[in-house]
């Protein structure tokens, strides 16, 4: 390893190896990749940090097929607004992120816990090891929580994040997003994950987002922007819904594939 | 597929959500007061339950997230509301704790009984930067050899690469194999679970997914 920082157009090679691969797999008839490889050597951090053996498949037990609970002692329905922790309003764009979190039959996943964290509308995170010289706002942290309702679903009132750099390589810069915990009603459906934003042109650059191989699942983390979901003078609504399937879940080929 | 107009539902619509990493800035947003603290300190059974997480060169990861899920002393999954809003006095089964600069994680808890058929054990979930989508390992206790015998998740791991699940007995307490008297069993005693998410003695994770 050298001290030189990879260049954009290194880690887009990369990226573009990866996509590739993925594509020939696909139409050989294998499945498609639904999650990220954990082995995604232009995402830099990755390399010393993935398993090299093969994780052994076991079914899951009563302790993995069930999931803690969580209710409104735990979260307080304020903490589901971004935009009211401090004594003034931040700055950016307001927006709502709204949606329904669902298992793999479709059904509501009910009264689970949600918690987000985000970068504030100039890009930089309350974090002391952001060393971004973007400015930190005195009425903006960026984390909520919510616990899901009846039909499974959530809704926050938050700020439109920034883009940021980060040094995996020059000049790289993370697409706006919005990173999202989830709880199912089993513990395998846990997950941890990033929402993002309609159009961004940081996409196709990004490893972390690029490290879905398949473009389909890719799809599945961008937000939707819904009008209906904004408020007049107020805020721009954003729509998406996360689907946690449980153990045992397969892919099979889509009825409809032939469309 | 990112049409506006509403899809009709379908069957294809509801597939897995991908992972992301959970990145390096999660610090100020996921840990919070007592979450590694599923009993307090002084509980007359807790049991301290820590380990380093190290990277594919033996380095420490300072910026991993650990997550453990357990039941009861009476091998019970509880499932009480509170994890988030400790009130000192309920158990809820769940802890979660950030590692420090030096990778080093700690949860004060029991001793979980055995569920059904298998050994006790405390599953745990490792979160990280750089680390693309989560990892589950459990964490089996080292006096319980012979309940590990018909354990059928023990069972499918390779015999060489067992031990990584089992815990190190490495304070006070019960932990020579010799106890058992329940109180002393679960009493007072430190396990260390180290997690090597790569390289030598690589950590055995789990895909309950099969």
């Amino acid at each position: 390893m050298t001290d030189r920082l990879p260049t954009q157009a290194e880690i887009s090679a990369e990226i573009e190896a990866h996509a590739a691969e993925t594509k020939r797999l696909m139409d050989a008839g294998g499945a498609p990749p639904l999650h990220p490889s954990r082995d995604y050597a232009p995402y830099r951090s990755s390399i010393l940090r993935h398993p090299t053996h093969e994780l052994v498949r076991v079914d899951p037990e009563e302790v993995e097929r069930e999931s803690p609970a969580f209710g409104h002692t735990d979260v307080n329905p304020l903490e589901s607004d971004l935009t009211i922790q401090h004594s003034g309003e931040p700055l950016g764009e307001r927006i709502t992120v709204s949606g329904r979190v669902l298992d793999g039959e479709g059904r509501p996943v009910r009264h689970q816990l949600i918690e987000i964290w985000q970068a504030n509308a100039g890009g930089r995170y309350v974090h002391k090891r952001d060393q971004h010289p973007a400015p930190l706002d005195p009425n903006f942290t960026g984390v909520g929580r919510a616990i899901t309702g009846d039909n499974g679903e959530y809704l926050f009132t938050t700020i439109q994040p920034g883009p940021y750099p980060w040094r995996n390589h020059t000049n790289a810069w993370r697409p706006a997003h919005i990173h999202f915990s989830l709880f199912g009603s089993a513990f395998t459906q846990r997950l941890v994950t990033q929402m993002y934003f309609p159009g961004d042109p940081l996409f196709a650059l990004d490893p972390i987002y690029q490290s879905i191989t398949d473009p389909a699942a890719r799809e599945r983390l961008i937000g939707r922007y819904n009008h209906d979901l904004s408020s007049p003078e107020f805020s721009l609504g954003y729509e998406w819904d996360i689907v946690l399937t449980g153990p045992k879940s397969t892919w099979m080929e889509s009825e409809d594939a032939d469309e | 597929m990112s049409d506006s107009a509403t899809p009709a539902p379908s069957r294809r619509s509801y597939v897995q959500t991908p992972s992301q990493t959970v990145g390096p800035f999660f610090e100020y947003a996921l840990p919070y007061d007592g979450g590694p603290n599923l009993v307090p300190g002084h509980y007359t059974n807790a049991i301290r339950l820590h380990g380093t997480v190290y990277d594919g060169d033996g380095a420490p990861v300072p910026d991993a997230l650990i997550e453990i899920w357990q039941a009861d002393e009476t091998g019970t999954l509880v499932r009480n509301l509170g994890s988030l809003d400790r009130d000192g006095y309920t158990f809820t089964g769940f802890g979660r704790a950030s590692v420090n600069l030096a990778g080093h994680y700690t949860f004060t808890t029991v001793k979980p009984g055995a569920v059904g058929d298998s050994a006790p054990y405390i599953l745990v979930t490792i979160f990280a930067r750089g680390l693309m989508h989560h990892l589950f390992t459990r964490v089996y206790f080292p006096e319980d050899a012979d309940a590990h015998l018909s354990d059928t998740v023990l069972a499918a791991v390779p015999a060489d690469r067992r031990g990584t699940l089992i815990a190190v007995a490495d304070g006070t307490g019960p932990a020579d194999g010799t106890g058992t008297d329940r109180a002393n069993a679960a009493g007072a005693g430190s396990y260390r679970f180290d997690i090597r998410l790569q390289g030598d003695n690589e950590t055995v994770f789990l895909d309950f997914d099969a």
